[in-house]
């Protein structure tokens, strides 16, 4: 059966996703245009479009590069540069585990729901300044303009790849978003490895609020969304003061881990504005000083 | 089983109780079930130990609703009842004595109510029962055999048991009580004192336990009303306490055009503690001779109407003076004994002209020997006779000078007479003065006693002939005519062959005399009244009163002697108008010395009077507290597991949007609700009753109609509008194909309008269905008679029962029987007699003419009705076969409404024969 059904159900479950693409996209590049566009040039001359400088023409520039009517008012020869505008790579990861589709109430959006919206804000975002956006952990390497956006839409809801540094571009920005609530060892040997390569990121942590808060009284069974690990309680509330603190030290410890990799660490909640989120994004990757 | 006037129907469930420990332990050992919760940052939480224990017990509040909501299952289980019945005896035969003698009329259905509870009661226990009505005790005409039966064979024969309209003394004798053996006795008492009332009691009290019903109403009767000077007096008796409302005393006649109508009324009040009012009426005496009867108005009950007679009556009688203003010879004059016979019994006119008498407008004319008129007198005299007068006629010295009569007959005389007059006792004579012969059988005056010092002494005599002994109502003692009476037109003629003074005889000095002129109408009865004027005369019943007061007319009834009438009304003499020739004489329910009063029982058996039953179960109640208290039971186990408000919200929704729906589908039944207008009844086929009178009976008229409508829907393709009542009286019947009638006692009868639209709607081809609602029970029950009252003046074809081969056996189902809730006959219009069987058909020719009625009492809207539910309203029958019965019903129904709109289409079936043929050809 999975032989005549495997591709019949594949192509169903790509066009169900297929089907959130318009909208994810649509979202991202809503989200996207609500951050203004700031300074983008590299400082220094190289490939681009945008003009530098002058400078006198030296032995070896081809005659094509001398700016003709520069050099006319004087009688040197003088060439254009133009601004450097190489691009750098960013690398994207949202992870895929099950614990990221959940909300606690209908009306926020899930986890992981949210999180693709900002990644793919942040792409759009990032295509849009000229960057090479890819997605970190697939095949799908840094590329430029809106077709990568599509593809990278396409690639996120369907991708279930570890977080690994396979493909992984040297030099590249990394953005990794995840709830940081499984084991951290991963992380860590992640960031240590990107330590390695020089290469510098994000960690994202996106939250319910229903898990920053611990509302639970009575005799609660709780169970994690595949419903593998449970944890049976007579009295939720009293494990309230317990469990806070062991969130707070798992976020210090992420920041701590994040701080000693030179990457950043933010922590968001699903209720909150997007839009700050990815400014505050932007400013950690876009702007680099 | 009863605690505190609270009993339990299945008192063994209530052993459950004793299960509340147990479920008590189990609830306190089982905690509350975990809620289960997805959370994602379960692995943050693994490994933290619960500090306290404390909510794994339920909380002893929950707990204790839990049981009280299980206990109310079981009490509510058990049937609980409030008020049980505890009436003594509750096994054994029941023997139910009903006073049904006519001052239990008044509240009739409510006695049958009772009763019918009381069967239903002794038909749970499985009792025998019989139902003895006390005027039938002892009488020869009824069958004496007492029945048992099962309490629901007596409950179908109480719709036709009817009070009688007379009240005598008890008739139950000691052997007839021991007869029945032992039994409970249940006394439906009318509350009226009547003799033998403790013997009844001493004799049911040895056959088992006695218990008394008594409504505590006041019986209210009306005495014969009687003359005095001119007015009438009549005498209300109450058996007290004195009804709060004041009564109304009708006077009903004829008006001049001769319907019936009330002619005078008169309110009456009883004095605190009195039991008897009189009242005094100043009558025209125009219109107290139309006076027919004198009744207390809306108070159904014989005793409560007297019924006028001759005694009220005072006959205008014209004598013709021809003495004039003569002065003396008083005693000489010819009218002064017909005067004196007269005075009290008659009014009277004298004049000297004939023409002027007759303008006068008298029932009698006497002339006094009278031997000549003019001929234009003569016409006029003829023909006020021929139109029914009464001309009376005395011999004297002129009449026996005169040759009138003698060659010929002539019409103002009876007889031929001879000439001359004949002395038989006077001193030129040789025979003595003669006597009268007593009367003969064909005499009016026959039983009257003659008196030895009647002597005649001188006479005209008749000419023989072959008519002269019919015409002969008297005779002297050898044999010659005395008296001679003719009949002429519509009148008669009679002669008194004597004179009217005492010069030819002395009977005019004599009683004999007065008595006779009464007998010929003369002048009316006194009020006194006894054995030997009535005696020798036969009466005939021409209106009966039955015990609800209603007076019927009687034709080909056997005669009454006339000194029986002068005893209380009884079985034998049903109170009524008796008639003897043209007098007309009353028996009345309640005589002039007739009395009323309360009866007295002994203080052990203080009669009670409960209409309504007490008995209520409250099961369901109970049932509906415990389904609350675990509806609460819920609401507090979220809360406690803090899962109340997310889910509160929700209810709360669905609870706004059940409300809305309610409004919304609310405000559609408001709009199917309005009547729907002649217009709508004339484009859509509507079904229509007409109101009874009985807001009950039009309601389950209604709901019938309705459910005979769905059925119609849904098995055929006739699809009626929502059923509507109708008022004969104002509505337009015309756009109604039919007529369902519920009649009750109290259906109003339809004013001439209304029966005039009523006939042009019959012959415009509409039908109407009335139902008795009785089983056709005979003619006597009250519908039976009210459906008699609506229906005469209709002039409805001969009707028969509906034959096997009538149409509506096969306008749409095939059916042999009509039943609705009861199964009775039904009756439709008759078939013509000269009706043939059809060639090759199972059925006669009978083609043409809807039957305008079907007649039955067969409760057809109790059959069909539906609630709004869509379930019958009412059980039929038992079981299965009353399913089926249900079923015919509806069948029944169905057929009708085809009968009615498609006419004899299926009758036409009678002539597919000769179509094939034809085809064939």
């Amino acid at each position: 059966m999975n032989s005549d059904g495997a591709p019949i159900q594949l192509r169903s479950r790509a066009e169900a996703l297929a089907a959130r693409l318009p909208p994810l996209l649509v979202a991202a590049q809503h989200l996207a245009q609500s951050v203004e566009l700031g300074e983008h040039g590299r400082r220094q001359s190289g490939q681009g479009e945008a003009f530098w400088q002058f400078r006198r023409a030296q032995p070896g520039d081809p005659s094509h590069r001398i700016d003709w009517r520069r050099s006319a008012r004087s009688d040197r020869h003088y060439v254009q540069e133009k601004e450097w505008q190489a691009a750098h790579s960013v690398q994207i990861w949202v992870d895929p585990s099950a614990s990221l589709a959940f909300t606690s109430n209908p009306k926020l959006p899930e986890k992981r729901a949210q999180a693709q919206i900002i990644a793919l804000a942040l792409a759009s975002l990032l295509l849009s300044g000229g960057e090479r956006v890819g997605l970190l952990g697939s095949a799908l390497t840094p590329g430029r303009g809106q077709l990568t956006l599509s593809r990278m839409a396409d690639q996120m809801l369907r991708t279930d790849a570890p977080l690994r540094d396979v493909f992984a571009v040297p030099r590249a920005r990394q953005v990794v978003f995840s709830d940081f609530l499984g084991p951290l060892d991963s992380t860590r040997d992640f960031l240590h490895a990107a330590q390695g390569r020089g290469q510098r990121g994000v960690l994202f942590q996106v939250l319910d609020p229903m898990e920053e808060v611990f509302p639970f009284h009575g005799r609660v069974l709780f169970q994690d969304v595949g419903g593998v690990l449970r944890h049976d309680t007579r009295e939720a509330g009293d494990l309230r003061d317990r469990y806070l603190d062991r969130l707070a030290q798992r976020k210090a410890e992420l920041s701590e881990i994040a701080k000693r990799a030179g990457w950043r660490f933010h922590s968001y909640h699903t209720q909150d504005p997007a839009s700050a989120a990815l400014l505050w994004l932007w400013n950690a990757i876009g702007g680099p000083r | 089983m009863s605690v505190v006037g609270i009993g339990f129907t299945t008192p063994l469930l209530l052993l459950g109780l004793l299960a509340l420990p147990v479920i008590w332990w189990l609830l306190r050992a089982v905690p509350p079930a975990p809620r289960k919760q997805v959370f994602p940052a379960v692995t943050l939480l693994l490994g933290l130990e619960d500090k306290t224990v404390q909510a794994d017990r339920t909380p002893w509040w929950l707990l204790l609703l839990r049981l009280l909501a299980v206990a109310a299952i079981i009490i509510g289980f058990a049937g609980p009842v409030l008020n049980p019945d505890t009436a003594p005896g509750r096994s054994g035969r029941l023997l139910i004595f009903v006073d049904d003698y006519w001052p239990a009329g008044s509240d009739w259905s409510q006695r049958m109510q009772v009763i019918e509870t009381r069967l239903e009661r002794a038909q749970v226990a499985a009792r025998p029962v019989t139902l003895v009505l006390a005027s039938s005790v002892g009488r020869t005409d009824v069958d004496q055999d007492t029945v048992w039966q099962t309490a629901d064979a007596w409950q179908s024969a109480l719709p036709g048991q009817s009070p009688v309209a007379w009240d005598v003394p008890y008739a139950v004798t000691k052997d007839w009580a021991q007869a029945q053996g032992s039994a409970d006795v249940l006394w439906i008492s009318d509350g009226v004192a009547r003799a033998g009332r403790t013997d009844l009691i001493a004799y049911f009290e040895q056959m088992g336990v006695l218990e008394v019903l008594e409504p505590p109403s006041a019986r209210i009767g009306i005495l014969p009303a009687i003359l005095d000077g001119g007015d009438l007096v009549l005498s209300v008796l109450s058996t007290g306490p004195a009804p709060a409302t004041e009564l109304t005393v009708e006077a009903l006649g004829p008006d001049p055009e001769g319907i019936e109508r009330v002619l005078l009324s008169a309110p009456v009040s009883f004095d605190i503690g009195a039991n008897r009012v009189e009242l005094r009426l100043t009558v025209p005496s125009e219109l107290r001779n139309r006076i027919d009867r004198l009744q207390i108005a809306d108070h159904r009950a014989a005793g409560a109407i007297t019924l006028a007679d001759d005694s009220l009556r005072r006959r205008r009688v014209a004598l013709m003076n021809t003495v004039g203003e003569r002065e003396g010879l008083e005693l000489l004059s010819p009218l002064h004994y017909l005067r004196e016979a007269l005075v009290t019994t008659a009014e009277t006119v004298e004049l000297p002209a004939l023409s002027e008498l007759i303008k006068a407008g008298p029932d009698v004319i006497i002339l006094p020997d009278v031997a000549n008129f003019s001929d234009s007198d003569r016409a006029a005299l003829t023909e006020w006779v021929t139109e029914g007068g009464l001309l009376l006629r005395f011999a004297g010295p002129q009449l026996a000078s005169s040759d009138l009569g003698q060659g010929e007959e002539d019409t103002l005389l009876p007889v031929r007479l001879r000439a001359g007059g004949r002395v038989v006792g006077g001193a030129m004579s040789w025979g003595d003065p003669r006597a009268l012969a007593p009367f003969t059988e064909e005499s009016p005056f026959y039983g009257l006693p003659v008196p030895d010092d009647v002597q005649i002494e001188a006479q005209i005599l008749a000419q023989p002939g072959p008519d002269l002994a019919e015409r002969t109502i008297a005779t002297l003692s050898d044999g010659t005519p005395i008296v001679t009476r003719r009949a002429l037109g519509a009148g008669q003629v009679v002669l008194f062959h004597v004179s009217a003074n005492a010069e030819w005889s002395s009977l005019p000095f004599s009683g004999l005399f007065v008595q006779m002129l009464e007998r010929l109408a003369v002048s009316s009865q006194g009020s006194t009244r006894d054995g030997v004027t009535l005696e020798g005369t036969t009466w005939v019943a021409t209106h009966i009163l039955d015990g609800f007061g209603q007076l019927s007319p009687q034709d080909a009834v056997a005669g009454v002697p006339g000194p029986k009438l002068a005893d209380p009304a009884g079985p034998d003499h049903a109170p009524g108008l008796y008639a003897d020739e043209d007098r007309v004489q009353a028996v009345n329910v309640l005589r002039a010395d007739s009395v009323l009063e309360r009866a007295e029982w002994p203080a052990r058996l203080a009669p009670s009077w409960q209409v309504e039953e007490t008995q209520q179960e409250f099961g369901p109640w109970v049932l509906a507290l415990a389904l609350a208290l675990g509806a609460l039971d819920v609401l507090l186990t979220l809360w406690l597991a803090g899962r109340l408000l997310p889910t509160a919200r929700r209810v709360a929704a669905g609870v706004v949007t059940g409300l809305f729906l309610l409004a919304s589908s609310q405000s559609v039944d408001a709009q199917s609700d309005t009547p729907p207008s002649v217009l709508d009844a004339a484009s859509i086929v509507t079904l229509a009753h007409v109101k009874s009178g009985d807001p009950a009976v039009d309601q389950v008229a209604q709901a019938g109609l309705l459910g005979l409508s769905d059925q119609l829907f849904l098995r055929t393709s006739v699809e009626p509008a929502r059923p509507v009542g109708v008022d004969v009286e104002v509505d337009d019947l015309s756009v109604y194909p039919l007529l369902y009638w519920p009649l009750t006692d109290m259906t109003p009868i339809p004013s001439p309008d209304a029966t005039l639209r009523l006939k042009r709607y019959l012959a415009a081809g509409g039908l109407i269905l009335f139902d008795t609602r009785d089983a056709g029970a005979g003619g006597n029950s009250p519908a039976s008679r009210r459906l008699r009252a609506v229906a005469l003046p209709l002039n409805l074809p001969l009707l028969d029962q509906v034959p096997h081969d009538h149409v509506l056996t096969r306008s749409f189902y095939l059916l042999q029987e009509f039943p609705g809730r009861n199964r009775g006959p039904v009756w439709a219009e008759a078939p013509p007699p000269n009706a043939e069987r059809a060639e090759g058909m199972p059925f006669r020719n009978l083609n043409d003419g809807v039957t305008p009625v079907i007649v039955g009492g067969n409760d057809w809207a109790s059959a069909w009705a539906i609630r709004e539910d869509g379930r019958p309203m009412f059980p039929v029958g038992r079981g299965q076969a009353g399913e089926r019965q249900r079923e015919m019903a509806v069948r029944f129904g169905i057929n009708l409404v085809m009968h009615v709109l498609t006419g004899n289409y299926k009758s036409d079936q009678v002539h597919v024969p000769a179509l094939l043929e034809r085809l064939g050809e």
